[in-house]
């Protein structure tokens, strides 16, 4: 049984990978927002399997704030934005798609090397995973670079902290509850702070689409 | 070459050819009963091919010999692709000819042969799915390689009989570049077997056509022959997921008794593949044909990703 | 002493043959049914020699030609023997061709075409008999310039004559680059002997250093990226013989001399060696295939495909390289045993597909795919004969095209672990990216075959186009029996590839392939991996004539023939409906536009308010435009502003020795 658990975080952690690289390929936004909340269950179910197996109830307390603040508050504001903005579809991203992939395939293999000597080093059960979840944060970093849109580069965001949660679970079996506090906070507030900066680009652009933004250079051109 | 292995031998053969289009009439059946439908009887794949072979094969003027051959050549491919899958028992003699590699490029002639016959007649169709089927393939037979790579990094082996008591023989585990390998799988059966949300084998309309267009100017038996073909194909692909991905009850090289349970089971899990199939077909929608070189890029990254995790979680 | 004394004999042969064409310069006749029959022979004789040098001990000869107290070192070993096979192989189907090929003529006298060929011949197998650095270049620099002259055999056309100089001018960087490796390897004992390389310890510096140029000069002569663009165009400007000559031929001796220097002579070196060859290899066998999808002329599309098939052999060369660098020599063995079994295969199908485009070409006069279509019904047996060389391009079993691909994969699959992680996490990469350059030349040879033989015919003179001659033929069955057989028979070509994987990595197939007979190809034991490709055709034999059985057995058998279908309209003409059916374009036109990052696509549209709308696209290679352009210009600039020292007075160029000979006296005082 014991095994069967410890197998069952490498599967959280290829679960992960998979929804990194299904958000890369999407372009309906309202599937990246369900695949986030993916993410967010596979993060909850990862770290209730860690501290059964480690014994520690701090992450029982950290897994209960992931599945409330990640699962349910942060999808349910998403939707409300969406619903507000009504966006649907992202436009082409500045990749296509299958190059994107291919990047991701070499970030990939490049976080794998990156990961296998700290691996080593780390006493955590999920040290192995360790490659993975830095490949989630590179690969979520990307998408925040190749989207056009404002909103999936704020999922993008979301997920590269998912990431780090996921990394920080492997390498040191959770972090300590006051940073675990800070960086849920912090993120809570980065997300609210965003979405008031979307709704200001709205009024002024008309459009979520971030190269726009561009117009707002101090070159001494007139503004449209 | 032992009897029990010419038994089984010939026992799989058989089943693939009697069973196939069975199997082909199950899945359509669980699909018009999710889609609340009247379902067609379980055997109408039988009585289209009778029908099929009762009529008259009309062949264009401009057709050679290629033409007229090519559907009984798939045919033969797509018979020993059947043969050499383990389905009841791993002691097949005809194993060796060929492994998982073999397999692969087995399929690869079957699609060169029938792309070859339809660029025969010199019609717009011909040409338009021969194009479009190439284009298919030269994703999925890849991805269906490095799907079986990833099953044959984890066994040390291309053997398919050897790969599939390998996996039998394991503790139960969950390895995730295995998951990763199945979806990939899962997609690639998706696109050769012609199925929505690649293709749809219903479709009239020839400019969405792929596979229809490649057999638009069959006819009679020839177009029973290619029918009966796609139904092999289809027995074929879900029983080498089943074998690899779910090898329970699959007899071995020196237990042929085992055949008589394992032929049961065989039966069990195919049904619960059909159901499945017709699932996904009903739930997905068909994808412009500009979308499917992603949807295969996506299985073909799918599987290197899951050769990259088995170097980093096992290796 | 007799192997090489026999393979002499041979080369004299073929230069006595050289010699006696330019007598008959302008007799077709005697040129076609006597020489070149001859030469054939020959051919076949060096093949027979070099199939038994290749199990014997290695023999040395010299002879004293050239310069007083430099006397030509010629040597025949294993890895020697096996590439002189390939030439008997290429040069006898070849030659039986061409018999039937150069009725008429083709803007070069045929006796004086003979002549550079036969010449052409006796360099490539000095190449390879060379046992020192200087017989080897002077050979090297006769096997260029003929083959040269042979390209330009149309000289009329300023096109060919452009492809030609092309190919000269890399050919020459090549060869100086060529040099200069020869000239660090030779670490300043004046001895250029390859006796004496092979036992000199370089500076690991200098030998990568020596690694590097040896990899530039023979990449220029084999097509790797990026001095491969001499390839599509001078394949298709010579006459198609000479295009089968050079890519089944010449450019497996850049391959020999690439495994001379870096496994023979310098015995290997760093991983990091093989990594260099397996990303050039990559790289070019990946721009060679996709290019090759959307070429509109055959013969290009055929030496693209050359590209891509030396970028995999090269592939299997660095994978070699790498595992030879860690120790482990049974892994070496096996990707080198598929790099070899590779040359020979490409040769046999690459020149039956040239030979076929040349069939065509004498049949047609076309070369565009866009004007040809439905000649399987006029030329069958160039049809079928070419069909199996497609389907082994395509990397199909049962053919051989296909045994060496499987090696290639199983030595990627048994890979247990490198020391390096990094490269343990590559090969995945590097099978995957083989695994695609396969399936993607599976699409070419589709396209190849199909636009070409299949289909209506798109011009009217089709129907009058002819099937080939007897010598055509002959020549055609040559290549496509070896096709077959070789197919059928993997373990001949491993025992053939043994002795020369032991000579080079100190390890073979062959016990490990004896153990399971000659049906099996196991080499790794029966367990891990095996393919039979007799049970394998004899399977799909019996499964099809059990179709055969099943359909005409139990019901009838009645066949009626109709007009094709055309969307229920009234019948077009049939020229018009040819028109309907895929373009060469528009069957690549799915490959282009995924791979477009790869491509400099430029189109022309139609604009509504044309008189006469026209739509033209053309395909070039971005590294001809960025790489080999601005370095021309650059070039050019350069030799202007030189240029510029030419002022065309006298008294300016005496005023040039004046100073020079004012600073001579300075520093000669200093």
């Amino acid at each position: 049984m014991r095994a069967l658990l410890e197998q069952s975080i490498n599967l959280y952690a290829a679960i992960l990978l998979i929804v990194s690289f299904a958000m890369i390929s999407q372009r309906r936004i309202l599937s990246l927002v369900h695949l986030y909340t993916a993410q967010g269950v596979t993060l909850v179910l990862a770290t209730l399997t860690v501290a059964g197996l480690t014994h520690q109830p701090d992450l029982y307390v950290s897994a209960a704030l992931t599945a409330v603040l990640k699962v349910i508050v942060i999808p349910l504001g998403l939707h409300r934005i969406i619903d507000r903005m009504n966006v649907r579809w992202d436009v082409e991203p500045l990749l296509n798609i299958p190059m994107t992939m291919l990047v991701g395939i070499v970030l990939v293999v490049f976080a794998f090397n990156l990961a296998m000597p700290i691996s080593q080093l780390s006493a955590s059960i999920a040290r192995a995973t360790l490659g993975i979840a830095l490949a989630c944060v590179l690969l979520s970093f990307m998408m925040m670079i190749v989207r056009a849109k404002a909103i999936p580069q704020v999922i993008g965001f979301l997920a590269m902290e998912n990431g780090l949660f996921f990394a920080a679970t492997a390498a040191t079996n959770g972090m300590p509850m006051i940073v675990e506090l800070g960086i849920a906070l912090d993120v809570l507030v980065g997300v609210l702070i965003l979405s008031v900066f979307m709704f200001q680009i709205r009024e002024q652009f008309d459009s979520l689409d971030i190269r726009h933004l561009e117009q707002l250079r101090d070159d001494g051109k007139d503004p449209l | 070459m032992t009897l029990s292995g010419a038994v089984a031998q010939l026992l799989e053969i058989a089943l693939a050819l009697a069973g196939a289009p069975l199997l082909l009439g199950w899945v359509d059946q669980c699909r018009a009963r999710l889609q609340n439908r009247s379902a067609p009887p379980l055997v109408q794949p039988y009585r289209v091919l009778r029908k099929l072979f009762h009529k008259e094969s009309v062949v264009a003027d401009s057709a050679s010999p290629l033409f007229r051959i090519a559907p009984y050549a798939k045919f033969g491919c797509m018979t020993l692709a059947c043969a050499i899958i383990p389905t009841v028992s791993t002691d097949l003699p005809l194993a060796t000819a060929a492994d998982a590699i073999a397999l692969v490029g087995l399929f690869a002639l079957a699609r060169t042969f029938l792309a070859l016959a339809a660029m025969d007649v010199g019609t717009a169709f011909g040409g338009m799915g021969a194009r479009r089927d190439m284009l298919i393939g030269f994703l999925a037979e890849p991805a269906l390689l490095m799907t079986l790579f990833c099953v044959s990094l984890i066994t040390h082996s291309t053997s398919l009989a050897n790969m599939v008591e390998t996996m039998n023989r394991r503790p139960f585990g969950l390895e995730p570049s295995l998951a990763f390998a199945g979806i990939a799988f899962t997609i690639v059966s998706l696109a050769e077997n012609t199925r929505i949300p690649v293709d749809n084998p219903a479709t009239h309309l020839e400019l969405t056509m792929i596979h229809e267009a490649l057999v638009l100017e069959y006819s009679g038996r020839h177009l029973a022959m290619l029918e009966w073909a796609a139904a092999l194909k289809l027995f074929a692909y879900s029983c080498i997921g089943l074998a690899l991905f779910f090898p329970w009850g699959i007899a071995e090289i020196d237990s042929p008794l085992a055949m008589i349970t394992a032929l049961p089971v065989l039966v069990f899990k195919l049904a619960i593949g059909g159901v499945s199939l017709a699932l996904i077909e009903t739930i997905s929608a068909k994808m412009r044909i500009f979308r499917v070189p992603e949807f295969l890029a996506t299985a073909f990254l799918l599987a290197v990703i899951g050769l990259l995790v088995h170097q980093l979680l096992g290796a | 002493m007799i192997h090489i004394d026999w393979i002499l004999l041979i080369a004299g042969g073929w230069l006595l043959l050289a010699t006696a064409s330019l007598l008959v310069l302008r007799a077709t006749r005697i040129v076609a049914r006597w020489i070149f029959p001859a030469g054939a022979a020959l051919g076949l004789g060096l093949l027979v020699v070099a199939l038994d040098a290749a199990f014997s001990p290695a023999e040395v000869a010299e002879l004293v030609i050239g310069l007083p107290g430099l006397p030509m070192h010629l040597r025949v070993d294993a890895l020697g023997a096996y590439f002189l096979v390939v030439i008997g192989v290429g040069v006898c189907g070849t030659s039986l061709f061409s018999a039937g090929y150069f009725r008429t003529e083709e803007g070069t006298a045929p006796g004086l075409l003979s002549f550079e060929y036969h010449v052409f011949l006796a360099a490539m197998t000095l190449v390879v008999l060379a046992d020192d650095a200087y017989t080897f270049m002077v050979m090297w620099e006769t096997m260029a310039v003929s083959s040269y002259l042979l390209v330009t055999a149309n000289h009329r056309l300023a096109s060919v004559r452009s492809a030609g100089y092309l190919y000269l001018l890399i050919a020459h960087i090549g060869a100086i680059a060529l040099l200069m490796c020869f000239g660090i390897l030779q670490d300043n004992t004046g001895d250029y002997r390859f006796s004496n390389l092979r036992s000199l310890r370089l500076d690991p510096a200098w030998s990568s250093v020596a690694f590097g140029l040896a990899v530039f000069g023979f990449g220029a002569k084999a097509g790797l990226v990026p001095l491969h663009v001499w390839l599509p165009e001078a394949h298709p400007a010579a006459p198609s013989p000479v295009s089968a000559l050079m890519s089944a031929v010449m450019l497996k001796t850049a391959i020999y001399g690439l495994l001379r220097v870096c496994l023979d002579i310098l015995q290997g070196g760093p991983w990091w060696w093989g990594m260099v060859l397996l990303a050039l290899g990559l790289a070019s066998a990946l721009l060679g295939v996709v290019f090759s999808t959307v070429q509109t002329e055959m013969k290009r599309l055929l030496a693209y495909s050359s590209i891509e098939n030396i970028g995999l052999i090269v592939t299997g060369i660095g994978l070699a390289l790498t595992f030879h660098a860690y120790g482990m020599t049974a892994l070496a063995a096996l990707a080198l045993s598929a790099a070899l079994v590779h040359v020979l295969a490409h040769t046999f199908y690459k020149s039956l597909l040239f030979l076929g485009t040349g069939a065509v070409l004498h049949a047609t006069g076309e070369r565009n795919l866009g004007k040809l279509g439905g000649l399987i019904r006029s030329m069958p047996w160039v049809a079928w004969l070419v069909l199996a060389g497609a389907l082994a391009g395509a990397g199909l079993p049962p053919f051989v095209g296909f045994i060496s691909e499987w090696l290639l994969l199983q030595s990627f699959l048994l890979t247990t672990i490198l020391p390096n992680s990094f490269l343990n996490m590559l090969i995945p990469l590097v099978a995957a990216a083989v695994a695609l350059v396969v399936a993607l030349a599976g699409y070419a040879m589709v396209k190849f075959f199909g636009v070409i033989f299949l289909g209506q015919p798109r011009e009217d003179k089709l129907l009058q186009a002819h099937d080939a001659g007897a010598w055509e033929r002959l020549g055609l069955l040559w290549f496509a029996g070896g096709v077959l057989v070789l197919g059928l028979m993997p373990t001949l070509l491993i025992e053939l590839v043994d002795p020369v994987t032991r000579r080079l990595v100190g390890a073979g197939l062959a016990p490990a392939v004896h153990a399971n007979g000659w049906l099996l190809l196991a080499p790794s034991g029966l367990e891990r991996a095996s393919y039979g490709p007799v049970a394998f055709l004899c399977g799909v034999g019996a499964a099809t004539l059990l179709g055969v059985f099943i359909a005409r057995g139990f019901f009838h058998g009645t066949l009626r023939r109709a007009a094709a279908w055309a969307c229920g309209m009234a019948p077009l003409p049939v020229r018009e409906q040819a028109r309907l059916q895929d373009s060469a374009e528009g069957f690549g036109q799915p490959i282009r536009q995924i791979f477009e990052t790869f491509f400099h696509v430029s189109r022309e549209l139609p604009a509504p308010s044309d008189a006469r709308p026209r739509y033209r696209v053309l395909i070039e290679d971005r590294i001809w435009l960025s790489a080999y352009l601005p370095i021309a210009r650059a070039v050019d600039a350069t030799a202007r502003l030189v240029g510029r020292l030419q002022q065309g007075r006298i008294s300016i160029y005496l005023l040039y020795s004046f100073l020079t000979l004012l600073v001579m006296l300075l520093l000669v005082r200093a």
